[in-house]
């Protein structure tokens, strides 16, 4: 029952990471309508910014607000330098550009850094408090839930209460009416890449100080979950990231604690595959429109 | 699946010109015999190369026509190989067991690689026709991901890291003498690889090639003229994982074994890259591509190699120097050069194409069109409006 109760409040801990980096795949998704596969590796190069800015300044949130500031830039080059180049004609060239991006991205990390794990330290205990004698979170997991909750409200609110947050919905939605309304499209769309890869970053320092450390490769299974989250809750859906997460992460905290770490991917798996062939389009997606 | 009847000669300017199937048939000799005439220049490294680039041909041909002709993108066939290479393993071990070696070994393992990879394909195509463009490719990178996993959890069957071994096949007595083991490994991938790869150009030409494209350019209209939409492209999906399938068993008789750290997610990447440079779709583009992902990464660590660089800069840049210059390839041919190499030698000769069209009836101009004969259209149409779930 301890045990249960310990797996449990970590998977959402964790869960919580997965659904941010979900709902950064989501804000992409909806603003550009491209899966972006890059996503992990802008990631994984935003926090190697912030580990050399922690190792400099000594100061771990000065990290993480560069982190921040790196995804929003990282963002802003890929959408302005690469993805603007994607023909239009072919469904995948968007994500093949995704891919090309992700093996330049973590062989020049590799290149620059090496292939070791860094460990990275965060100024918050990782051992678990007692209540009532049962191990519940560790300092660092409620710091993680905190956070990963302050984010997604702070980007509901911008997206529903703001008038940048309703051009950017208009300009996903409608980019021509939009356009003749005034509204900068194009701005919007780069605007949304930014958004999408800082919070993306911050989700990938929030978790690599619970894994091994730092590697080019480090982020590579929080895309996979984060993908599986997306899917399982629906790309369009933000509401449905946060569901999907939480079940996602609560699924491999379960069967990691129960049956074995090695055996989380092929849950993780077979999740994807029982959702895809029951509801292709994800739990939470509007029905498609018959395309016959 | 029965391939529509082409002429077999047709005169051009008088004189007798082989078009059709007998035209692919010739094609795949000669270059297979040239392959094989090749392999007397080259010394035994050289042959080993030439042997893994037949095996990657037959992964990177299955992936051409499954991206090209479907449009269906899989991140996964990395796995699919290594469920060819399990499948030849398994095949092999067993048979060792039961006392037979030699050729017969190789072709009941090889026959073990292609059921069991068939399968494989069989199971995520049939998952693969329902999903579209980045739904199909998370999921098939998702289980390329998986395949460690896989390999550790049945640790009894697929001995986990560590991989099966399987027993050394030798040169067959009779050409003992006369060839070394490297090359005779080469022949028989070249032999393989040409058998599949004719196998899949013939269906690219037939009216199955022609099925697949009407799907991938419009499926709504492809379905109202009576075109199985999901059966063609389960169907591309099987075909594709069977030639990958294929790939994989070469592999493993090429280097008497099989691991997961063989076929992870860069070699899986590794292979879409070589189908994108070589140019989607196309054949012969998949086997520059191959070529491509086997020499470069060869040819870069022998230029760094020589450079003479420290050794922590040397281990740094071991591999990731590739990596790099395959993901810009990758960015810089889908951006620029969407055609890839293929597309580029195909523009240089244009005219010359043309003159071919307009004399000879050329495969899919004049093939016959692949509706159902029109007494039963009608029912047939009626049939192939699907609900969702018949999909």
């Amino acid at each position: 029952m301890d045990r249960l109760l310990y797996l449990l409040a970590t998977g959402l801990a964790r869960g919580a990471v997965f659904a941010l980096f979900a709902l950064s795949l989501v804000l992409i998704w909806r603003a550009a309508r491209i899966v972006n596969f890059a996503q992990g590796a802008m990631a994984v190069v935003a926090t190697y910014v912030a580990f050399a800015v922690t190792g400099l300044t000594g100061s771990y949130w000065l990290g993480l607000g560069s982190a921040l500031l790196a995804g929003a830039a990282i963002g802003f080059a890929v959408e302005r330098g690469v993805m603007r180049f994607a023909p239009q004609g072919s469904p995948f060239s968007g994500v093949i550009i995704a891919i090309g991006l992700v093996m330049v991205l973590q062989s020049a990390l590799g290149i620059l850094f090496g292939q070791q794990h860094r460990p990275m330290a965060v100024p918050f205990d990782e051992r678990p408090i007692m209540i009532a004698g049962v191990p519940v979170f560790s300092p660092y997991d409620l710091f993680v839930l905190v956070v990963a909750v302050a984010v997604m409200a702070a980007l509901a609110l911008l997206f529903t209460r703001t008038s940048l947050g309703l051009q950017l919905r208009a300009s996903a939605f409608a980019p021509e009416v939009s356009r003749l309304l005034g509204v900068r499209v194009s701005r919007m769309l780069t605007i949304g890449w930014m958004l999408s890869a800082a919070v993306a970053s911050l989700a990938a320092l929030l978790l690599v100080p619970t894994e091994l450390g730092l590697n080019p490769h480090s982020t590579d299974m929080l895309f996979v979950y984060a993908f599986t989250v997306a899917v399982v809750g629906g790309l369009d859906s933000p509401p449905g990231a946060l569901i999907g997460g939480l079940v996602v992460g609560l699924v491999i905290s379960l069967v990691t604690g129960y049956l074995g770490s090695t055996v989380a991917p092929i849950a993780v798996l077979v999740l994807l595959v029982v959702v895809l062939l029951v509801r292709p389009g994800g739990i939470f997606a509007a029905r498609e429109a018959r395309t016959a | 699946m029965t391939a529509p009847s082409f002429p077999t000669f047709a005169s051009l300017n008088g004189a007798p010109r082989l078009t059709g199937t007998p035209r692919l048939l010739v094609t795949s000799v000669i270059l297979t015999l040239v392959a094989i005439g090749g392999t007397f220049l080259l010394d035994p490294y050289r042959n080993y190369q030439l042997a893994v680039i037949a095996a990657y041909f037959c992964a990177t041909a299955g992936l051409t026509m499954l991206v090209g002709l479907t449009g269906q993108l899989s991140l996964g066939h990395a796995a699919l190989m290594a469920a060819g290479g399990y499948g030849y393993a398994l095949t092999a071990n067993a048979s060792t067991d039961a006392g037979v070696d030699g050729v017969a070994r190789f072709l009941v393992s090889l026959v073990g690689a292609v059921v069991v990879a068939g399968l494989a394909g069989l199971l995520l195509g049939l998952a693969a026709a329902r999903l579209r463009g980045p739904y199909l490719a998370g999921l098939t990178l998702a289980v390329v991901i998986a395949l460690p996993a896989v390999t550790s959890v049945f640790s009894g069957v697929f001995r986990g890291d560590q991989g099966l071994q399987i027993a050394y096949d030798g040169v067959p007595p009779f050409l003992r003498t006369l060839i070394a083991v490297e090359q005779w490994q080469a022949w028989v991938a070249i032999l393989v690889t040409s058998v599949t790869v004719t196998v899949l150009a013939g269906l690219r030409r037939g009216r199955a090639g022609l099925r697949m494209r009407a799907v991938h350019g419009d499926e709504t209209a492809a379905r109202l003229s009576g075109v199985p939409a999901g059966r063609v492209k389960v169907f591309a999906f099987t075909m594709s994982s069977i030639s990958a399938g294929v790939g994989g068993a070469l592999l493993c008789f090429v280097t008497q074994s099989v691991s997961p750290g063989a076929y992870t997610l860069a070699f899986s990447l590794l292979l879409l890259v070589a189908v994108v440079i070589g140019g989607l779709g196309s054949i012969g583009g998949a086997a520059l591509g191959a070529v491509v992902v086997v020499l470069l990464p060869w040819l870069i660590g022998t230029a760094t190699a020589a450079l003479e660089l420290p050794a922590d800069v040397e281990q740094r840049l071991s591999g990731n120097v590739s990596v790099l210059v395959f993901g810009l390839l990758l960015i810089v041919v889908t951006a620029v050069w969407p055609g890839g190499i293929a597309g580029a030698l195909g523009r240089r000769m244009p005219r010359a194409r043309d003159q071919v069209a307009a004399g000879t009836p050329v495969a899919p101009a004049d093939a016959p069109p692949p509706a159902v004969p029109v007494t039963t259209s009608t029912s047939s149409v009626s049939h192939s409006i699907p609900t969702e779930t018949e999909r």
